[in-house]
């Protein structure tokens, strides 16, 4: 009788010893998923449109991306900016832009390069053509207008 | 005397610093992928290159304006009615098909159109055509490309479903599943593909003067 009636007198502290382990464990995997913004945006966050036909971009290492809106410094001017890499640039500095995105990637993978398009919903359709121009230019082809995934309908 | 034993650390607050690291990367953390709709630009045309000529009922004029206004085949028309529009005029169907290496097309058989003699010959056939404004909004530009890939979905679904008894996004789905191996599935999704092909073209935009 002692011995079953002393059971049940406290429970056990569970033992929390593991909780690190968990832990660490659940911290590693966002540490390695983690990726920070590594572009200073240097035009206001755009917003981008919706659209239902979206596909998703693989391979990051292959897309550049080109930035158009306005500038969120005054001084810049009114109007659509665009920004490479992290400053804002012309429609001119497109390829050269393009050339150095390619010298990052071995040759084999350069026909897969994609460049995206984060546009303002507000921007003007010109700047884009321009853009596009210059992409044809350079014999960039795989474009992709960025565009958030709404749902259907 | 006291240096002797070693005390050992406390390891009780090693959770607590586990914690504010996860909750910062946490934070930072973004999983969104990017995504958009993707497109293909044109080659740039050699100097001496005679574009080809198509038959004007094979081509299908969406033009936008600055104010964002519509106009498709010379008439007003509300964004919401363009998918309807389009699907028309893609599965017309009412002529033959394109001549390729010397063969003649044959009439499109999977079309549920009109067949109106007016409008589109053939699926591989129709173009359409976007023209803008300088001016023009990219949310109404985006939008319209939009519409437009909505119709081709529409399209391919119907006929991938009647064919195969599934929709191409399901199709597309089951051949990006087996990591782009299966051989049946390829033909089945590129059979659909070039039953449907996306032909849209962006002309040149207007000047905003």
């Amino acid at each position: 009788m002692s011995k079953f009636g002393k059971k049940k007198k406290g429970m056990p502290a569970v033992n929390t010893a593991s909780l690190p382990d968990i832990v660490f464990m659940l911290l590693f995997f966002f540490m390695v998923t983690t990726t920070m913004r590594e572009t200073e945006l240097k035009i206001e966050n755009p917003r981008l449109p919706n659209a239902t036909e979206v596909k998703k971009l693989e391979h990051k290492s292959l897309v550049s991306t080109i930035y158009v809106g306005k500038a969120k410094d005054q001084k810049q001017g009114k109007g659509d900016k665009i920004q490479l890499n992290d400053k804002i640039a012309t429609v001119d500095h497109i390829a050269a832009f393009i050339y150095n995105e390619r010298d990052q990637v071995s040759e084999a993978e350069v026909p897969f390069m994609t460049t995206s398009i984060k546009a303002d919903i507000e921007s003007s359709v010109g700047t884009i053509t321009d853009i596009k121009l210059k992409l044809r230019d350079v014999n960039a082809l795989k474009l992709s207008l960025s565009a958030r995934k709404s749902g259907n309908e | 005397m006291a240096r002797r034993e070693n005390p050992e650390i406390n390891a009780g607050s090693m959770a607590d610093i586990a914690f504010l690291l996860l909750i910062f990367f946490l934070v930072t953390t973004t999983m969104d992928v990017d995504s958009g709709i993707s497109k293909k630009l044109a080659e740039k045309p050699p100097k001496d290159f005679v574009p080809p000529v198509i038959k004007e009922r094979n081509i299908f004029e969406v033009n936008i304006n600055r104010n964002n206004d519509l106009l498709v085949e010379g008439e007003a028309m509300k964004i919401e009615d363009l998918k309807a529009a389009a699907i028309k005029f893609i599965d017309n169907g009412g002529g033959l098909g394109k001549t390729v290496d010397g063969v003649v097309g044959l009439p499109c058989d999977y079309c549920g159109g009109a067949k109106n003699t007016s409008s589109s010959d053939h699926p591989n056939k129709a173009v359409i055509s976007v023209q803008s404004d300088r001016g023009t909004k990219y949310g109404t530009y985006i939008k319209v490309q939009n519409e437009l890939l909505l119709a081709y979905t529409e399209l391919r679904n119907r006929l991938s479903q009647e064919k195969y008894r599934m929709s191409f996004t399901e199709l597309e789905q089951a051949y990006k599943d087996s990591n782009r191996k299966d051989e049946e599935l390829k033909k089945k999704v590129d059979d659909i593909k070039t039953s449907y092909p996306q032909i849209i073209s962006d002309a040149e935009p207007t000047s905003a003067n």
